[in-house]
C-alpha cells in the first residue's frame, strides 16, 4: 500500500495543495491574495519533487490502474511546468482584473491533477475521470471573467461542445470494453494479441470514437471550430494554460491508446491521422493569415501547431513518438509565454488585443517587444530556437517513415506560418507608434514566468541532446 | 427472454430519439425517464437486480427530479430552431449513417460475436461494493475531486458581488 501511495505521490500532492488553497483563501486578507499564488506555486514545486521521487521507483499501483514510468514522469513534469508558469503569470493579472484568487489557483491545481491522471492512468475509467477533471476545471476557468460577455460565451461554447466530445470518448471506451471485457490497457494488450481475440474492424471503430473525443481537446481538424472563439473570449492566462495543458494530456492518452494495445486497428487509423494532420495544418495556417486580433491569431496558430504534432503521430515510429513528446514541451514553453505576455499587454479589461494596437511597441518597450519576438520566432520555427528543432524532429520522423507528401505539405505550411508571425513582429518594429497596448512595467512574477519560457526555448534550441534522451524514454508506452 | 430484450431495447432507442427531437425541454426530460426505465429492465433481464434498482432509485428518481425541477425553475419554454448550421444538416445525417454502417460491419464481421461467453456476472450489492472499494478505489476517490471542482465552479460563477 505504501508503494502504491509513493507511485501516486505527485497526484496526491497536487490534490492536497489544491484543497489547501481553497481552505486558506477565506483567511487571507483581500489585499494579500498573491500569497495564495505563491502557495499554489509551492504546491507545484513540491509535486515536481514528488514526480522525481516516483521516477526512482517505477512500477504499477492500485491494482494496475496507475503506472509510474518514464512516460508518466515526463508528462507530469510537463504539466507541472505549464501550471507553474501559468500561476506565476496570473498573480498580477488577477489583482489587476480584481478576480477571486483562491478558486483560480485551486482550479488550476485540480486541472493539473486531472491531466496527471490522464498521463499516468492505465485504466480507461481513470483516464476518463482525469479528462473530466481537467475539462470541467477549464470550462469554469474560461468563464472566469463573468461580467464579460465574451468570457461567458467562451465558457458555454467550450462546455457544450466539450461535453459532446467527451461522450464520444466514453462511447469509444464502451466499445473497448465490449470487444475485450476490460478497460485496463495492459489486460487489453494481452487479449488483443491472443488468437481468436477481438478483430481489426472493431478496434478501428473504437479508435475512431476515441480520436473524435480527444481530437476535440487537441483542436485537430475537423473538431477545431470552437478554438478561436474560446481562446479569444477566455482570460488570456487561462488560455495560456488550456491551450497547452489539456492538449498535451490528450496527446499523451492518444499516444498510449493508438500505439499501445489498439495498434491492431491502426492501419485505418494511419489514414485518419494523415488526413487530420493535413486538414489541421492547412485550416489553422490559412485562417491565421486573415486575423486582425492577436488572441485569435494565436488560436489559429495553436490549431496549426496541433497539425504538426499529428505529423509525428502519422509517422507512427518510435522516433515519431519521441518527437511528439519533445515538441509538446517546446510548444508549452512558446505558447504559455506568448499568451501571458499578451495578457499583460492587453491592459485592464483585456481591451487591447488588436494587431494594430502593437504599432511601435519596440520603441516604447524594447524588452517586451524582444521577448514577444523570440516567442513568435520560435513558434514559426527559426533555427537556434526550440521550435525549429521540435519541427525538425517531427518532420524527420515523417521522412524516415516514407511520408514524403505529408512532409512536403507540412514544410510548406510552416513557410506560410512565417508570414503571420512576422507580420506581428513587423508591426512592433517597423510601424510608427504610439503603441495602444499597456506599456506598464512588467511585474516581477510575470517577468520570472517569461524568463523561464525564453530560457527554455534557447536551452532546448541549442543543447537539446540531454532532454531528447529523456523524451526518447517516453516511446515505451506500456510498462513491461 | 430474448424477445423481451429486443422489445425494451427498441423502447430505449425510440425514447432516446425523442429526448433529442422534442422541442420542449420538459418533454425531453420525461422521455429520458422512459430511457432509464427501459435500461433498468435490461439490467433485470441480465440478472443484475441490484443495478436495476439503483438505476430506478438514483437516476429515474433522484437525478431526474432535479432535472425537471431545474427546467421548471428556469421556466424554459419552446425552443426556437436555429437555421445557422447548414453544415450540420448536410453533413450530419450522412456521417451518422456512415458510423452506423461501420459499427454494423464490425459486428457482423466478427466471428466471435455469435458465441460470446459473457464473464460470470458479479452484480450483487456485495460484489459491486467489492469492485468499488478494491479495483476501482482510485477512480472512486477521483470522483470526489470531480465533485469538488463542480462545487467550486458553482460558487465562482454564481456568487453575489461582495
Amino acid at each position: 500500500m505504501t508503494g502504491d501511495i509513493i507511485r501516486l505521490f505527485p497526484e496526491i500532492v497536487l490534490g492536497v495543495s489544491g484543497i489547501l488553497v481553497i481552505l486558506f483563501a477565506p483567511f487571507v486578507p483581500p489585499r494579500r491574495q498573491s500569497l495564495l499564488g505563491w502557495f499554489a506555486l509551492f504546491g507545484v514545486v513540491a509535486a515536481g519533487a514528488a514526480d522525481a521521487l516516483t521516477a526512482r521507483d517505477p512500477g504499477l499501483a492500485f491494482g494496475g490502474s496507475v503506472s509510474a514510468d518514464s512516460f508518466s514522469v515526463y508528462f507530469i513534469a510537463l504539466f507541472l511546468l505549464v501550471a507553474g508558469v501559468t500561476i506565476l503569470g496570473s498573480i498580477h493579472y488577477l489583482e489587476r482584473e480584481n478576480l477571486p484568487a483562491g478558486e483560480f489557483y485551486a482550479l488550476i491545481l485540480l486541472a493539473t491533477l486531472g491531466m496527471a491522471l490522464m498521463a499516468a492512468g492505465l485504466d480507461l475509467v481513470l483516464v476518463f475521470l482525469g479528462l473530466e477533471l481537467s475539462s470541467l476545471s477549464t470550462y469554469i476557468l474560461a468563464g472566469y471573467r463573468r461580467h464579460d460577455k465574451r468570457s461567458n460565451e467562451a465558457s458555454l461554447k467550450y462546455f457544450l461542445l466539450g461535453s459532446f466530445a467527451t461522450a464520444f470518448f466514453l462511447y469509444g471506451i464502451a466499445f473497448v470494453y465490449g470487444l475485450s471485457g476490460t478497460t485496463n490497457l495492459m489486460t487489453l494488450a494481452r487479449r488483443v494479441g491472443a488468437a481468436g481475440g477481438p478483430n481489426r474492424t472493431f478496434a478501428a471503430v473504437a479508435l475512431l470514437l476515441i480520436f473524435v473525443g480527444l481530437g476535440f481537446k487537441v483542436s485537430a481538424a475537423p473538431f477545431q471550430i470552437w478554438t478561436p472563439d474560446v481562446y479569444q473570449g477566455a482570460p488570456a492566462p487561462v488560455v495560456a494554460f488550456l491551450s497547452v495543458g489539456p492538449k498535451a494530456a490528450a496527446f499523451a492518452v492518444l499516444l498510449r491508446v493508438f500505439f499501445g494495445p489498439l495498434s491492431e486497428g491502426s492501419h485505418m487509423a494511419f489514414w485518419l491521422l494523415w488526413l487530420s494532420a493535413i486538414l489541421t495544418m492547412c485550416l489553422g495556417n490559412l485562417a491565421a493569415i486573415w486575423q486582425s486580433n492577436v488572441k485569435r491569431l494565436l488560436a489559429y496558430s495553436a490549431i496549426a501547431q496541433a497539425g504538426y504534432i499529428l505529423v509525428g503521430f502519422a509517422a507512427g515510429s518510435a522516433d515519431g513518438r519521441s518527437a511528439v513528446s519533445f515538441y509538446l514541451v517546446t510548444y508549452a514553453l512558446m505558447n504559455t509565454g506568448a499568451f501571458l505576455l499578451v495578457a499583460q499587454l492587453a491592459g485592464g479589461g483585456e481591451g487591447r488585443t488588436e494587431i494594430d494596437d502593437y504599432k511601435g511597441l519596440a520603441r516604447e518597450c524594447p524588452g517586451k517587444a524582444a521577448v514577444l519576438s523570440v516567442l513568435l520566432l520560435s513558434l514559426s520555427g527559426i533555427p537556434t530556437t526550440a521550435g525549429f528543432l521540435g519541427k525538425f524532429y517531427l518532420f524527420r520522423a515523417a521522412v524516415d517513415s516514407h511520408l514524403i507528401a505529408l512532409t512536403i505539405i507540412a514544410v510548406l505550411n510552416s513557410v506560410v506560418s512565417v508570414y503571420y508571425y512576422f507580420r506581428l513582429i513587423v508591426v512592433m518594429y517597423m510601424e510608427e507608434g504610439p503603441a495602444a497596448v499597456s506599456t506598464a512595467r512588467l511585474p516581477g512574477s510575470l517577468w520570472a514566468a517569461l524568463a523561464v519560457s525564453v530560457a527554455g526555448i534557447f536551452y532546448l534550441g541549442i543543447f537539446p541532446s540531454a532532454f531528447l534522451e529523456f523524451a526518447r524514454l517516453t516511446s515505451n508506452l506500456l510498462p513491461h | 427472454m430474448a424477445i423481451l430484450f429486443y422489445i425494451f431495447a427498441a423502447v430505449a432507442v425510440i425514447a432516446g430519439l425523442n429526448v433529442v427531437l422534442q422541442r420542449r425541454p420538459v418533454y425531453s426530460a420525461l422521455w429520458l425517464i422512459v430511457v432509464l426505465c427501459a435500461l433498468a429492465v435490461e439490467y433485470l433481464l441480465l440478472g443484475a437486480v441490484f443495478m436495476a434498482f439503483i438505476q430506478i432509485i438514483v437516476y429515474a428518481g433522484a437525478i431526474m427530479v432535479l432535472f425537471v425541477l431545474v427546467i421548471m425553475l428556469l421556466n424554459a419554454h419552446h425552443e426556437e430552431p436555429t437555421h445557422g448550421s447548414q453544415f450540420a444538416q448536410w453533413l450530419g445525417a450522412p456521417l451518422v449513417v456512415a458510423l452506423l454502417v461501420e459499427i454494423g460491419v464490425a459486428v457482423w464481421s466478427w466471428p466471435g460475436a455469435a458465441h460470446v461467453n459473457p464473464p460470470p456476472l458479479r452484480a450483487g450489492p456485495k460484489s459491486v461494493g467489492d469492485l468499488l472499494f478494491h479495483q476501482y478505489v482510485l477512480p472512486f476517490e477521483v470522483t470526489s475531486a470531480l465533485i469538488l471542482v463542480a462545487i467550486l465552479g458553482a460558487v465562482v460563477l454564481a456568487r453575489k458581488e461582495s
